[in-house]
């Protein structure tokens, strides 16, 4: 049993925040479903995920000073790391929401996000009984 | 945690989603409002959509919807010839408003249905926050 709780519970803590903020994007797609020129984004979770896990990573602006301002590392979910949609039928005015698509999408991420949420649980139910005894 | 951003953004959803349900029962209600002069007749409306960013950073990709504003149809007013309507010109026309009736119909339920959209998606954010909130009990 690692002592590390980050290490116990693996990649499912990482996989929490990606699925967090993939509802939050899929949300404004599907606010934006009426919006003219919106184009709806959506993350690469394989991407997202193996940046979020593996601690450092991401992408880094390199410094070959020591007076160098460095930058944060992004975690797969900043802006320019977002996909765009490729759409099936455009509309006239330059929306490329499907509603239905993202609803698809929407349901999808919910239901993995509690399963993420159960494995997450069981790691929690997992520590309390090695913990309790009973 | 970033999931309470989820309400911002369904909500602003369906703020605007109303408001083009309240232009629309305004273009309806006023689908038979003549008038004598033709610039003066009422002209239907309908709201124009944009997209507006939630913050900056890595959380600029969630942005919500607001309205830009509220334009007037171009579409010529439609002239019927009624000499006995106490409104008519002097040569007895009568400007009907450019309401398209089917067309604001179909803008009801698509307005209708999104707003729908943005209401499930905040359920499901609330549910999943509450499951959240329950981990490890």
């Amino acid at each position: 049993m690692p002592a590390n709780l980050d290490a116990y519970l693996g990649v499912h803590a990482a996989a929490l925040k990606v699925r967090s903020q993939r509802t939050e994007l899929l949300a404004t797609n599907l606010a934006n479903a009426d919006t003219p020129g919106y184009r709806a984004r959506d993350i690469d979770f394989r991407t997202a995920l193996a940046a979020a896990a593996r601690p450092g990573g991401g992408i880094h602006l390199a410094t070959t000073s020591s007076r160098h301002i460095g930058a944060a590392p992004t975690d797969g979910t900043s802006p320019a790391e977002l996909k765009y949609r490729v759409p099936l039928a455009p509309s006239l005015d330059g929306n490329t929401v499907d509603a239905q698509l993202e609803q698809a999408a929407f349901a999808e991420n919910t239901v993995r996000y509690q399963a993420t949420l159960q494995f997450l649980s069981s790691k929690f139910r997992g520590l309390m009984t090695a913990i309790t005894g009973q | 945690m970033s999931s309470f951003k989820i309400f911002d953004i369904a909500g602003s959803g369906m703020s605007a989603q109303s408001v083009r349900l309240n232009t629309t029962a305004s273009n309806l209600a006023n689908a038979d409002s003549v008038s004598g002069d033709p610039a003066r007749v009422y002209r239907a409306k309908h709201p124009v959509f944009e997209a507006v960013r939630a913050g900056l950073g890595t959380n600029a990709a969630s942005s919500g919807v607001t309205v830009r504003g509220i334009v007037e149809s171009a579409a010529p007013p439609s002239a019927r010839y009624e000499p006995g309507n106490p409104l008519a010109d002097a040569n007895g026309y009568v400007y009907a408003p450019n309401v398209n009736a089917v067309e604001e119909m179909v803008d009801m339920i698509s307005a209708s249905r999104s707003y729908q959209n943005n209401v499930e998606v905040m359920n499901t954010a609330r549910d999943m926050m509450l499951a959240t909130l329950k981990l490890g009990q």
